[in-house]
């Protein structure tokens, strides 16, 4: 390799990182003051791109100036700061006092609808905008040619990150967003105007977003999956760098670019899973990235968010219980196949999501990797019937075996760490594991998956089946519920109340999270194993980022506050999912304008609003 | 006898000694204080001995027993409860539920899967809970209490434990003057009644000279004084780097609330 | 909301038929329907599925003026989002199967998708005509009784262009291609075609970037870095229009023979603009090139319904239609077993010629354009292009009996 192409290398590199830094920063800085972990940043960022694929060429069309060019960019990442500000304004404004991951779920509502209204808008064909003019041209650089507009790129990277330094050292503004980012409580305490400083700060965020998106049209088209495909590398890079710390993302993409630059001349399909890879290796080494600080210490005495209560059934609930149970049992009887198919695959949610309540609602261990543990449950069992040659039977065993295994392995570093940061190691987990059976084709079939999962005869009929998971499903729920209610429960609502008083009366906090963490492990991966019998196969799509989102969504919907919250929301969820899909191609849009009119509606979940009513009646 | 030994306890943070050969005894049933002014070192050593902090080098001698950078859940197993600064408790439980958490923990039932939370070590709950004179907010939300009944009950979750030693950091810290005397001889009074060694950490002059067998002076990381209250507050170097003024008027107080 | 399609008025629009313009002598179909549940993913893949469906209707409703299928009866697709996942398309398909009644299930675009209703028609011994997804598994490896499929798979395709290549000089390759199981698996196959074309011909290098997500210039600077004398491309989509901005402006394809699938299909030029290259081979589709009378017929159709011009997709939607109609008419039944046997070397006169469904692996002969690029205007399209009939591109029967599983 010669010195050139190593160079030259090293600056494509940097071009991608600078891209990444810019749209990263504006993540970071809206986390940093907001606490949101909004998902909807990537939909800022292909608005931005299709802003300027829109605008750029009417732009041109006057005269083909570089000038007119950026004014462009500029325009089209001013008016999606703008639509920034009225997603603080018309929604997440109205969140605030809700729990921190409601208004993850309410951003995750806009991904879906800014989806589709993008393809009503722009259309399904991916839109190549203009070349920037004065910088379509290829520069020669020891030997060999770079495009002009990268070398751009590359300085734009740290003008940004200076510019960002001077507006948080020189503005009063700027200020806010430090202070608001070491200290929220405190800024409130000072007496400024917190919602006019979270709107400027969801300005600042989906401007760069949007500048971002805008910046990379040069060199490619706007396309309706750019949204997910930048989200996860983009937090990737934020957690990296240090959640709220603006010169951390600036390292990490730095860094992220260069071993991206190099990484693919060594391992050519390692392009899946490197940035999760270093995400994992960052976070067991430093628990809060790079630059970031710990997150202030709990001296404030605020109920935690999750299981509060832990009532018995009351007359109302046991009458509920009885119907849904008689409901449950009796869809064979009355409904048709398809219902039968529908009320199986719901139970089956239902048993995953309520074990990820067991650790985000009880435990306060939010994982936004559920989905490894069910996926590895679908495939030890879809493996084991297939490649092994055993029968369905054994096979639902070895699935929460394999759930929790795994749980266990993960989990031993995930309790390690705490919130957001444990929250981003679960998803590197569960990248990783989706990676492998991704990529690891004569074992996993790759993406392909394995096909031929079918229950054993006697269970083969939808009927016999759907008893089969209801039974499987009701005592494993059962027993999860038993277990919030045992000493086991009662002590991780313990440890997530204050680990501090957990610590300090003798309970082993980290070992009592592990437990748990394999404990929901298991009850996903029977999940899982079910899921896989249903379907007939697996596949990677089963341990990805949107199934965790789904039972993440599932969850909230139900409300993590209760304990039997995640059975309402996988019903909720599925059903409305399962209304729509089949009434228009632009389904996404109603399922994510249901989430978020659910979210506004009933603020703490289905059950919250149940238990709303329940106290007034 | 001695129940608590430290024997020369050194911490540094990078180039900053916070807390340099620091030694002091404690007898079952006696109250130490530690005193000093802000920075003086007297969280590190009280979280040096409550195991939240490992030493640079020296040794904390529990009856007897080498508990030196032993982590909290550890030093508790071993008879050691604690308090802290800023109340701890679990404030989605009710006021019972808490001193059953933490009896469950003392008993080592907290991976029981199978029995019921809600009724397990209810009795012996109740019970600490009249100790402190909380049995009738059993069933009560911790996060309902006012300040001063929420120290009790951590004073309750505490004792759960059957410590030799309990650790108090500023156990009246946001209190009301009124409820800090109560709280400080409810302490006292259980400490002397049941043989428990009580070190704590305080900013009240006043609770502190009350209520204090001995005072340990700490300024710089280093112990300067230590003593009976009447003694350290006739230290002239006390007087002069410490106390000064406030801290002798204090002690006048002490004295004259203690004379009647 | 131009693009906002309610998939069940538009199937039954597609049923009933329009009754203007019916040829004479023949009456519009009539009677209970013949349903035909199709999914695939028209909400992620729109740019391919949409004019796929558009064209089916346009299809299904000449086939019901026509006089239907069956001695009379109407034509009718229930058109479904697959969910673009294994797990919602199945459920899809048991509802397009039980609640819709329909006869089988035809469509599906990701291969995993199809590979999963592929095992599910297998397991209801209901049939599935796959129509969109490549992957070889699903007619070699996984085949099974109930499953057969249309378009050109992904073998087929590479050979194409393998085969165009023949006399070619170039002996160092380097292989850049989607890290997933097409790519992979395009990959692979021109590994073991290459050398047919071009005796001592070496990969040199390989690049696999993530799907929608390509460093395009990490990804040219290490194909530039092994220098190459060819490149064989499987890039497609927003990766290929990064790919191509970046490579020519380092000029990665100068002097360099570069083969490609499906670059040439309009629902990949048509982004690519002007930044098309010139001289790759290419699969593709050059619509305003083809001169049989009966396609022409169907481009004009076409254009004048949807104001649009055709996609591949729309092809593929057309040939559907056609074989399908085709099929009932041989079977003259909806049961899964007559219409299996029917289709086992089913002969179709179709826009595009014969198209033949093989009995040995169930793979149609229809076939693609191979051509290489060229920049007319402002846009891409083929020259030198020629139909590829599928048939003389068929996996070898002896390597079809020892990955088919034995039924």
């Amino acid at each position: 390799m010669d010195f050139g192409f190593l160079v030259v290398q090293s600056l494509s590199g940097l071009a991608s990182a600078s891209s990444l830094f810019v749209i990263a920063s504006g993540l970071t800085l809206v986390f940093g003051v907001t606490r949101i972990v909004n998902f909807a940043h990537g939909s800022f960022y292909m608005l931005g791109a299709y802003m300027t694929v829109t605008v750029v060429p009417w732009l041109l069309d006057f005269d083909r100036s570089p000038l007119l060019f950026f004014v462009g960019v500029l325009v089209s990442a001013l008016v999606v700061g703008a639509l920034g500000v009225v997603m603080e304004v018309l929604l997440l404004r109205r969140l605030y006092k809700v729990p921190e991951l409601f208004q993850l779920l309410a951003t995750f509502g806009v991904v879906l609808m800014v989806q589709d209204a993008v393809l009503w808008i722009w259309g399904p064909v991916e839109i190549p905008g203009p070349r920037a003019p004065g910088l379509r041209h290829g520069v020669e650089i020891l030997g060999q040619r770079f495009p002009a507009y990268e070398l751009f790129l590359i300085c734009v990277g740290p003008a940004v990150l200076g510019l960002l330094w001077l507006l948080m050292h020189k503005t009063r503004f700027g200020i806010l967003i430090r202070a608001a980012t070491r200290d929220r409580e405190m800024v409130g305490a000072l007496g400024v105007n917190q919602a006019l400083l979270f709107t400027g700060t969801l300005f600042l965020g989906a401007f760069l977003a949007g500048l971002g998106g805008a910046l990379q049209i040069p060199r490619v088209s706007a396309n309706s999956q750019m949204d997910l495909s930048i989200i996860t590398e983009a937090f990737v890079v934020t957690v990296i760098g240090g959640m709220g710390s603006v010169p951390g993302a600036f390292l990490a993409a730095v860094l992220i670019g260069q071993l991206n630059a190099f990484g693919v001349l060594i391992f050519p399909k390692i392009t899946l899973v490197l940035v999760f890879l270093l995400m994992a290796v960052v976070l067991v080494v430093k628990p809060w990235g790079l630059l970031g600080r710990p997150e202030a210490a709990a001296g404030r005495a605020a109920l935690p968010e999750g299981i509060l209560a832990t009532p018995r059934f009351g007359m109302w609930e046991k009458v509920i219980l009885g119907v849904v149970l008689a409901a449950t049992l009796a869809v064979p009887l009355f409904g048709d196949a398809y219902t039968v198919k529908v009320a199986t695959e719901v139970l089956i949610f239902a048993l995953a999501a309520f074990s990820l309540n067991f650790l985000v609602g009880n435990g306060g261990i939010v994982s936004f990797g559920h989905a490894a543990y069910f996926g590895l449950g679908a495939y030890a069992a879809g493996l084991l019937v297939t490649r092994g040659g055993f029968a369905m039977e054994p096979a639902l065993i070895a699935a929460p075996i394999a759930g929790a295994a795994f749980a266990a392995l993960f989990g031993f570093f995930v309790v390690r760490l705490t919130g957001i940061y444990l929250a981003m190691l679960t998803l590197a987990f569960a990248q990783i594991a989706y990676a492998v059976c991704f990529q690891w084709v004569e074992v996993t079939g790759g993406d392909n998956g394995v096909v031929g999962v079918w229950p054993s005869g006697w269970a083969r009929s939808r009927e016999v089946f759907h008893y089969l998971v209801a039974a499987c499903c009701i005592l494993g729920i059962a027993a999860l519920r038993h277990v919030i209610y045992a000493p086991f429960g009662a002590t991780l609502r313990a440890a997530r109340d204050s680990e501090q008083r957990a610590d300090a009366i003798g309970v082993n906090v980290r070992m009592h999270r592990w437990l748990a963490f394999t404990l929901a492990g298991a009850a996903a991966g029977l999940a899982g194993g079910l899921y896989a019998f249903s379907k007939g196969s697996i596949d990677p799509t089963l341990l990805a980022i949107p199934m965790s989102i789904d039972f993440l969504a599932m969850l909230l919907l139900g409300g993590m506050q209760t304990v039997m919250g995640a059975v309402a929301g996988a019903a909720a969820f599925h059903t409305i999912k399962d209304f729509f899909m089949p009434l228009t191609d632009h389904w996404r849009f109603f399922l994510g304008a249901s989430i978020i009119a659910l979210v506004l509606i009933f603020p703490r979940g289905l059950s919250g609003a149940y238990g709303a009513l329940r106290r007034r009646a | 006898m001695t129940l608590l030994a430290v024997e020369g306890l050194n911490k540094r943070f990078g180039g900053v000694v916070a807390a340099k050969d620091v030694s002091f005894a404690l007898a079952a049933g006696e109250m130490l204080a530690i005193i000093g002014p802000n920075g003086a070192g007297k969280s590190t050593t009280f979280n040096m001995v409550g195991g939240q902090l490992a030493p640079s080098s020296g040794r904390v001698m529990l009856a007897g027993q080498d508990i030196t950078g032993l982590p909290p859940r550890q030093v508790c197993k071993l008879g050691v409860g604690r308090t802290f600064q800023v109340a701890q408790t679990f404030l989605s439980m009710s006021v019972a539920g808490n001193v059953q958490m933490a009896l469950t923990a003392h008993h080592g039932r907290t991976r029981d899967l199978v029995a019921d939370a809600a009724s397990l070590y209810r009795a012996e709950a109740l019970a600490l809970l009249a100790q402190v004179g909380m049995a009738e907010a059993a069933d009560r939300p911790i996060g309902e209490l006012a300040y001063g009944d929420v120290k009790r009950v951590e004073l309750a979750i505490a004792l759960a434990a059957a410590p030799k030693l309990l650790l108090m950091d500023e156990p009246t810290a946001g209190m009301a003057p009124r409820e800090r005397a109560a709280l400080m001889q409810l302490t006292a009074g259980i400490a002397r009644g049941q043989g428990i060694g009580v070190l704590f950490t305080e900013h009240d002059m006043d609770a502190v000279f009350a209520h204090a067998d001995r005072i340990l002076v700490l300024v710089r990381g280093e112990v300067i004084a230590e003593g009976s209250p009447e003694s350290v507050r006739a230290n002239p170097e006390v007087q002069r780097v410490y106390l000064g003024q406030s801290g002798h008027k204090a002690a006048l107080r002490a004295r004259r609330a203690a004379h009647g | 909301m131009a693009g906002f399609t309610l998939s069940r008025r538009g199937a039954l629009a597609a049923g009933t038929g329009m009754l203007a313009g019916l040829r004479p002598g023949r009456a519009p179909a009539q009677g209970a329907p013949i349903k035909v549940g199709e999914l695939n993913s028209y909400a992620r893949m729109a740019a391919f599925s949409v004019p796929y469906r558009n064209a089916i209707q346009l299809a299904v409703d000449r086939i019901n003026q026509a006089g239907g299928v069956m001695g009379g009866r109407p034509l009718e697709f229930v058109f479904r989002d697959d969910g673009s996942t294994p797990g919602d398309a199945v459920r899809v398909a048991e509802d397009l199967l039980t609640r819709e009644g329909c006869a089988f299930l035809a469509g599906t675009f990701l291969s995993n998708v199809g590979l999963a209703v592929s095992d599910l028609a297998n397991q209801r011994k209901k049939l599935f005509l796959a129509t969109e997804p490549l992957t070889d598994a699903l007619t070699m490896a996984q085949g099974n009784r109930y499953t057969w499929r249309l378009r050109p798979s992904t073998y087929m395709q590479t050979r194409m262009v393998v085969e165009a290549a023949r006399g070619k000089t170039a002996k160092r390759w380097a292989i850049v291609a989607p890290n997933y199981e097409y790519g992979q698996s395009a990959a692979a196959n021109f590994k073991r075609l290459i050398g047919q074309s071009i005796p001592g011909a070496e990969i040199v290098a390989e690049q696999y970037p993530a799907l929608g997500r390509v460093d395009a210039g990490a990804t040219v600077g290490a194909l530039a870095q092994a220098r190459p004398d060819g490149i064989f491309n499987v890039l497609f989509g927003a990766d290929l229009t990064a790919f191509v901005r970046e490579g020519n402006t380092r000029g990665l394809f100068e002097r360099r023979l570069v083969l490609s699938l499906l670059t040439g299909e309009p629902e990949y030029m048509i982004p690519l603009g002007d930044e098309c290259p010139d001289g790759w081979i290419v699969t593709g589709y050059p619509w305003e090139q083809v001169q049989d009378a009966r396609h022409k017929a169907f481009v004009d159709a076409y254009r004048a319904r949807f104001n649009d011009t055709p996609r591949k997709g729309s092809v593929l939607g057309y040939v559907t239609a056609e074989v399908v109609a085709s099929m009932l008419n041989k079977a003259n039944s909806t049961e899964t077993e007559a219409m299996v046997d029917a289709l086992a070397d089913l002969p179709t006169q179709t826009i595009v010629g014969n198209v033949t469904m093989r009995a040995l692996d169930h793979q149609g002969t229809m076939g693609t354009w191979v051509g290489e690029t060229e920049l007319r205007g402002r846009t891409g399209t083929m020259r030198n292009a020629r139909y590829a009939d599928g048939a003389d591109f068929m996996f070898p029967e002896d390597e079809v009996r020892a990955a088919r599983p034995r039924s």
